[in-house]
């Protein structure tokens, strides 16, 4: 079994809201992140799936249609775009990392032809990222 | 969402002094083992330590863990510690020689006591060319 992983970037906007909770207990929460005005990062993707090389191609899966794929599936719906008002999942779900990730997978999952879909990671900077490996993982 | 586990991964880094030498080895044996690292007078790293915690994730943060809490526990009870100082003068090396390995083992106690996440893996870069992982004592994870 080979893992693959296919890069890719985004740009978006968004904040941190509970709609429960008052103003103060979110700006307790969510610090500066709790700014309706929102804030944006530079959002790195990785996506990692899991399968045999074929024999003929010598390929786990065809790299151009994973990209396709990530291009349709979310870089086209996140990048340039403000998390919480423009992506539906996020209408009601807090766009942290970890939801990010969770959201990501479920656009992607099943989709890939000849693959599984593994790993999807996201960076919200550099030095901070979530990794989500399925549902029932 | 429902309450879904995630792995989250935070990066910090400390810069610190460190020499390698065993006095139970001669001067030539401490030469001969750690080359360049025995230098007398030691020598030092600009350390990057990435620690992964999973948990589920909670319906009313979104989160494995807040950050803030993290990075408050990492100044207090890591960057405090390490940063801008000579490794071999802290109480974990005082019996112990201060390898990345060995520096991985202290580092992976400290954030296993972090109350509100289950610590995955520490992984040390010593330099860009160096890194280490350690999983707590367990095999290490495919993941």
């Amino acid at each position: 079994m080979i893992l693959l992983t296919r890069k890719a970037d985004f740009s978006a906007a968004h904040f941190y809201w509970n709609p429960a909770w008052s103003e103060e207990e979110n700006e307790r929460v969510f610090g500066k992140c709790a700014n309706r005005q929102g804030h944006g990062h530079n959002y790195t993707l990785e996506v990692t799936v899991e399968g045999a090389i074929d024999p003929v191609s010598g390929f786990v899966g065809d790299l151009k249609q994973l990209k396709d794929i990530i291009e349709r599936e979310v870089v086209s719906v996140y990048d340039h775009r403000h998390l919480n008002h423009e992506v539906p999942e996020f209408a009601t779900t807090i766009p942290t990392t970890e939801n990010i990730a969770i959201a990501i997978w479920r656009r992607l999952n099943g989709k890939i032809e000849h693959a599984k879909l593994h790993r999807v990671r996201v960076y919200e900077m550099p030095d901070l990222f979530a990794d989500f490996y399925g549902e029932g993982a | 969402m429902s309450r879904l586990i995630a792995h989250l991964s935070r990066r910090y880094r400390f810069s610190a002094s460190h020499r390698l030498h065993v006095d139970t080895l001669s001067p030539e044996q401490n030469r001969e083992t750690f080359g360049k690292c025995n230098n007398p007078f030691g020598h030092g790293h600009n350390y990057v330590v990435q620690v992964t915690f999973s948990g589920p994730v909670d319906p009313a943060t979104g989160m494995v863990t807040n950050l803030s809490d993290l990075d408050s526990f990492a100044q207090h009870e890591m960057l405090n510690l390490f940063d801008h100082a000579n490794l071999n003068t802290l109480e974990p090396f005082l019996d112990c020689v201060s390898t990345t390995e060995n520096l991985s083992v202290e580092i992976w106690r400290i954030f296993s006591s972090y109350p509100h996440a289950k610590l995955e893996r520490v992984h040390i870069e010593e330099t860009a060319k160096n890194s280490f992982d350690t999983f707590g004592g367990g095999a290490p994870s495919h993941r």
